[in-house]
């Protein structure tokens, strides 16, 4: 195509609703239960919450997109909606291909030991059992596991598990590369290495997306932002520094000192 | 039209309120979004492919559910001190509690010959349907954290779930080989009937499994409903009495009938006419028309006498019921298959 943008991601008026069971308002007695169905009312702990409220936006090959917001903004969903894992109420999104979500909640078969969710990690993406056998040891090293790796992995530290999920989804190019504060919790060395990974990834992938509240890394590693509120797009833009500061002015955080090394300072913006 | 909770916000949601912009039009390409992706050969992200290409994709991710369910099965027991051999445990106990209550407490083998053999024969078959009708019923909401991280064709995770359940059923039935040569059944080679047979009852399984995993999707009732069900249809199939002899059905033809061929009775009559020379021999239609030697099965005094049945006519032959067990295969997998992939894109809701 050559000349302009080349779109990869476009998401078109956007909604996204969870089902809740289990929310209060019940007082969970078969009784009350069934006065529930003789009056046919709906069940008060089925409660819906529409996470992402319209939504639209388009990403073009090249970029790199940070995702701000507080809690409960809607990031991960945003990602999960993105990546086809949760469907859309209304709307939808275009890919170039699919996308790849590295996140907190890539949960893996718990009961399993590490050296079986690698493989049927690698089996799931796709992988065929020769590719899998191929990258099976360079998986391990970099987790860095040790020995856990016979272990099943319910009974792994989160952060053990954590480095295991990410060696496992990062063993794949992909052309759209989703990390959801993957990294959290990964101790200081893990971090700095798979850092050097993202680098890699997003040279080789079209489009990264990044959620994280550390805004120093969104600065250092973006060149667009998208700052989410109550499921709906508070700013958006190139300007990365500009929304981060707004962002950080409107949820009361510190205003972030630029002149400062990026990579020393962690601002806090919860 | 479900209302909607439109204003609660999610869970987190802070109480000091932002007032969020509409959304800037100049941020935005005048052109529809959907044409632009359209220009750009981009795809919905959730879409779903056509049934032929979702096959190929499942077929694509082959060793991803032969890997999953091996994984599974191995991991079943490791918190067991006797460990994996409880896989050959679990159908021995089985066994022999129903042989204590049917065979020696209530001593209902009503004329059955070798009626060790032929109950144990038609608990293990029907346990193959029972597990995956319960598992798969279960299986989408019990997997959403692993739906909610990684894309693949969810028509896996059912068909992994029977899969499971077809490798405990392969050590269940070495188990009962084991048994029925005990108890004076001669090796044939007749048994090698009960591959097919146990085939077309897995396929029938995995169509049954996919049905009943987009149904379970939806509501969590269905599940808690699905134990009873089973075990109603497991009364009805014959495994603990011999439909086309017992004596309280015998003018009831069309029941008979109809009993007779329901999948569960078809695979557990076709299993024990494989392995069990006694019932081969016994089965209505099995030896030529004799009037006097029906009369004789009919007129018995003390109970029904199952070998004098093999000179009746029977209500459905042998031939009909392989006939019937491909049918029932061919009729669960399509339809079963073609009802989860119709909701392929919905699962990961919850």
């Amino acid at each position: 195509m050559g000349n302009g943008p080349e779109p990869t991601v476009v998401v078109d008026d956007l909604h996204v609703v969870y089902r809740v069971y289990g929310a209060g308002g019940d007082k969970g007695t078969a009784a009350t239960a069934l006065m529930r169905v003789v009056k046919r009312q709906r069940r008060p702990s089925v409660r819906e919450v529409h996470a992402i409220r319209g939504i639209s936006f388009v990403i073009n090959h090249g970029d790199a997109v940070g995702i701000i917001g507080r809690n409960g903004s809607g990031k991960s969903t945003l990602l999960q909606a993105i990546a086809g894992l949760l469907p859309p109420e209304q709307g939808c999104v275009y890919t170039s291909g699919q996308a790849a979500l590295l996140g907190v909640n890539a949960a893996l078969l718990d009961d399993l030991t590490g050296e079986r969710n690698v493989v049927l990690g690698c089996l799931a993406m796709g992988m065929t059992p020769q590719e899998t056998k191929d990258r099976y040891q360079s998986i391990v090293d970099f987790s860095g596991v040790g020995n856990f790796i016979d272990y099943p992995m319910r009974t792994y530290s989160t952060g053990m598990a954590q480095r295991l999920r990410f060696s496992i989804a990062s063993a794949k190019n992909h052309e759209i590369l989703m990390i959801d504060e993957a990294l959290a919790t990964g101790d200081a060395n893990f971090r700095a290495k798979s850092h050097e990974r993202i680098v890699q990834l997003r040279g080789e992938a079209g489009t990264v997306f990044l959620v994280a509240h550390n805004l120093a890394e969104i600065e250092a590693s973006c060149n667009r932002v998208i700052w989410l509120e109550k499921g709906k797009v508070m700013r958006q833009g190139y300007d990365v520094p500009a929304i981060v500061d707004a962002y950080l002015e409107a949820t009361g955080g510190e205003p972030r000192k630029r002149d400062r090394p990026a990579d020393s300072e962690h601002s806090a913006a919860e | 039209m479900r209302e909607r909770a439109r204003d609660q916000g999610g869970p987190g949601t802070l109480t000091d309120d932002l007032a969020i912009p509409e959304i800037d039009p100049s941020a935005l390409p005048d052109e529809p979004l959907a044409e632009l992706a359209a220009r750009y050969r981009l795809k919905p992200s959730a879409a779903r492919p056509g049934v032929l290409a979702y096959a190929g994709q499942l077929w694509a991710r082959r060793h991803f559910i032969v890997g999953f369910a091996t994984a599974r099965n191995v991991a079943m027991y490791t918190e067991a001190r006797l460990g994996q051999l409880w896989q050959v445990l679990t159908p021995l106990l089985n066994a022999a509690v129903y042989y204590l209550i049917f065979g020696l407490i209530l001593n209902t083998s009503r004329g059955v010959p070798n009626f060790l053999a032929f109950l144990i024969t038609g608990i293990f078959v029907f346990n193959f349907t029972q597990r995956a009708f319960i598992t798969t019923s279960r299986v989408m909401p019990d997997s959403l954290p692993l739906i909610r991280a990684l894309p693949f064709p969810r028509g896996c995770l059912p068909i992994g779930y029977v899969l499971i359940e077809l490798e405990q059923l392969v050590m269940s039935m070495l188990v009962l080989s084991v048994i029925v040569l005990a108890t004076g059944e001669p090796l044939t080679w007749y048994w090698l009937l009960a591959i097919p047979a146990l085939l077309m009852q897995a396929v029938f399984n995995v169509g049954m499994g996919l049905f009943l995993a987009r149904l379970g999707a939806g509501a969590d009732d269905f599940s808690q409903l699905m134990p009873f069900v089973v075990r109603t249809w497991m009364y009805a199939s014959g495994v603990m009495f011999s439909i086309q002899t017992i004596s309280s059905l015998r003018h009831h033809p069309t029941l008979t009938y109809l009993l007779q061929i329901n999948p569960a009775a078809v695979y557990i009559s076709l299993m024990r006419n494989a392995i069990l020379q006694s019932q081969r021999n016994a089965w209505p239609g099995s030896k030529p028309y004799n009037a006097a030697n029906c009369a004789l099965y009919h007129a018995a005094t003390k109970g029904p006498r199952l070998e004098f049945s093999a000179y009746c006519h029977g209500t459905v032959t042998m031939n009909g019921l392989w006939l019937w067990g491909i049918g029932w295969a061919i009729v669960a997998l399509v339809v079963g298959f073609v009802f989860f992939w119709e909701a392929e894109t919905r699962y990961g809701r919850g």
